[in-house]
């Protein structure tokens, strides 16, 4: 008997799967699978998409690229809608993982405003319209550090020991030590990449910790000082502590673009093409900028937020031409330096 | 008879969920992206050296923490009343009804620098202590997150001697130290023994703790293998080598100590 009511149970756990796959939402409209980063669109947004559309969303979070990259490699999840940044749509292009946009499902993409329009990672505009985009930053706490701070530098000084954070992924922690030294976050010249390689190590006795998003809690709490993180999550931290303060190193930084993209076999493809041109409304945009502070790339409601912002903010969510100029945009690496990356990273932490 | 039949199911379950995931890591870790056999992951494990280091060092000392803190407290909990046992092991088991990460972002908040802890030190005037992002705070994540499975089995070891065993001790002239040494200690290593696995085989290859209490500066198995699927490299290969070789390391481990084992059960005869 016991053994019969194991088998139901687990038949009816098999069923259950299979139909939760399977099942097209009531009003025949289907449903689209999106992935984005976490705390990185207005859930708001979602409902509304629904209502309007009749399309059920089935939303998820990651909190990489490279883990993005993974979950699609490992190809264990419907997915069809990804957020990755630049240089991991270029890599995903190179490796034939997208699926080209059908653009007369995207008409909203005449509002993406033209200068987030044919970058380097998909010049020709062909599999993915950009969604937010920004730079990263030192962020500090004025209360904790009396001086101004205004190169990378600080973040290798040792009179701040203890009380530095520092990224908690290659590219991004790599990327400040180039800059800091003079060269591109793009270099493929291994001794360049050996040299950053030697500052991580030296760094690593005067840092406090690796963090991603474990940044906010660390800064707005005042248990560090100083680290570097994204533009508009400045904005975010600095409602709990207004002590922080940000600034683009004179160095030069990282700019990045965020762009919605429909990895290859997407299931939903037409969804993902509605859901991406609704991601495109300037009401939507609008509504999600609100939120996450990063600056949208739909022209409109870019002007129209900015409005409301001071010079300060405003410089901070919208990069100047002349700041960008000094900013790299990563792109994708060549494997035989992507695996430098990975093992001189492990190499640091470990 | 018995109806072996019953145990139809978990055997499918541990096929499709624990020997099948097994042979796909043994596969991974010996083959190359395009199929070919290779032995060069596992010829890596050099570089990795000072990671299995520091997670079989602090796994190790976790788990002498936990039976240190855990063994006085099983043995006591054995020789109170029914109701006051009852009691007492639903306290241990009470953290384990809220979420692992919940308690472990606890932790980071008592340790750090600002956090609770310091903050009373301070308060007391005491020197302030520097704790987190350092291997003492994952210990401490460890043993308080770990502890529990080393008190309940040798609890329930504890529990079930006979009360005569003690008696007749007694009767033979043992004081109450002789009686534990060697009436009830032994009796109690089985139940030691599979708190220690308990403990040290999810200690090394713990991963989140790590990352929240060591931010990030104190790396073990679990976060090299973490990111070699989900993290910052992908290359699942590797990984699977690095997990392989820590199973097997394990196993060993394992191996010697139920050797041990076997041998103190044989001598109180049981």
């Amino acid at each position: 008997m016991k053994k019969n009511v194991s088998l139901l149970v687990a038949v009816c756990v098999l069923i259950s799967l299979f139909a939760a796959a399977c099942s097209p939402s009531p009003d025949g409209k289907g449903q689209v699978n999106v992935y984005n980063w976490g705390e990185y669109i207005d859930k708001e947004v979602l409902s509304i998409f629904e209502e309007e559309t009749g399309i059920k969303i089935n939303y998820f979070e990651y909190d990489s690229n490279e883990s993005l990259y993974s979950l699609l490699m490992l190809g264990s999840a419907d997915i069809d809608v990804i957020i990755p940044s630049d240089y991991m749509v270029a890599r995903l292009i190179d490796e034939d993982m997208l699926e080209p946009l059908d653009f007369s499902n995207i008409p909203n993409f005449s509002l993406i405003d033209s200068r987030y329009k044919g970058l380097e990672y998909d010049s020709n505009d062909a599999y993915s319209v950009a969604y937010m985009a920004g730079t990263v930053g030192l962020i500090y706490n004025s209360a904790m550090i009396d001086d101004e701070i205004t190169s990378w530098g600080a973040l290798f000084d040792e009179q701040y020991s203890g009380q530095i954070l520092m990224f908690d992924n290659p590219r991004d922690a790599f990327g400040i030590a180039l800059k800091y030294l003079g060269y591109s976050q793009n270099t493929e010249n291994e001794d360049e990449i050996y040299e950053a390689y030697d500052l991580l190590l030296t760094q690593k006795p005067i840092l406090q910790a690796y963090v991603m998003d474990q940044i906010f809690d660390k800064l707005e709490s005042g248990e560090a000082a100083i680290g570097p993180y994204y533009a508009g999550d400045y904005l975010f931290m600095a409602e709990s502590n207004e002590d922080l303060v940000f600034v683009r190193p004179e160095e030069g930084s990282n700019f990045f673009v965020d762009a919605m993209c429909i990895p290859k076999g997407a299931k939903n493809k037409t969804n993902a093409e509605i859901f991406i041109d609704f991601m495109c409304r300037t009401d939507i945009a609008l509504m999600n900028m609100e939120e996450i502070y990063y600056a949208s790339a739909n022209y409109e409601a870019a002007e129209e937020f900015s409005a409301q912002l001071d010079d300060g903010e405003y410089e901070i969510m919208f990069a100047s031409e002349a700041v960008l100029a000094d900013c790299d945009v990563f792109i994708h690496l060549p494997a035989n330096i992507l695996e430098l990356y990975n093992r001189l990273w492990t190499d640091v932490k470990k | 008879m018995k109806p072996k039949y019953l145990a139809i199911p978990y055997i499918v379950w541990m096929g499709i969920f624990v020997a099948a995931p097994v042979l796909i890591v043994v596969f991974y870790a010996f083959t190359t992206a395009d199929g070919g056999l290779t032995l060069s992951n596992i010829s890596e494990m050099g570089r990795f050296l000072p990671i299995f280091v520091r997670s079989f060092e602090l796994a190790f000392v976790s788990t002498i923490i936990c039976i240190v803190i855990g063994y006085p407290v099983a043995y006591i909990l054995s020789r109170e009343g029914a109701r006051v046992q009852r009691l007492i092991i639903m306290l241990i088991m009470l953290p384990m009804w809220m979420n692992f990460l919940l308690r472990t972002y606890a932790w980071m908040s008592i340790l750090e620098n600002t956090g609770l802890l310091n903050s009373l030190l301070t308060a007391l005037g005491l020197p302030a202590l520097q704790i987190i992002n350092t291997p003492s705070a994952v210990v401490i994540g460890m043993v308080y997150n770990f502890l529990p499975f080393m008190i309940l089995p040798i609890y329930s070891v504890i529990v079930k001697i006979d009360k005569s065993l003690y008696e007749a001790a007694q009767d033979l002239g043992a004081d109450t130290v002789s009686v534990f040494r060697k009436v009830v200690f032994p009796i109690s290593l089985p139940g030691v023994l599979s708190g220690v696995m308990m403990v040290f085989v999810p200690a090394v290859s713990t991963f989140v703790i790590s990352q929240l209490l060591g931010g990030g500066m104190v790396m073990m198995l679990g976060d090299l293998i973490d990111m070699q699927f989900l993290g910052s490299a992908y290359n699942p290969r590797l990984g699977s080598a690095i997990a392989l070789v820590m199973m097997i390391i394990v196993i060993l481990f394992m191996y010697v100590m139920n050797r041990f084992g076997e041998g103190e059960e044989k001598a109180v005869g049981l």
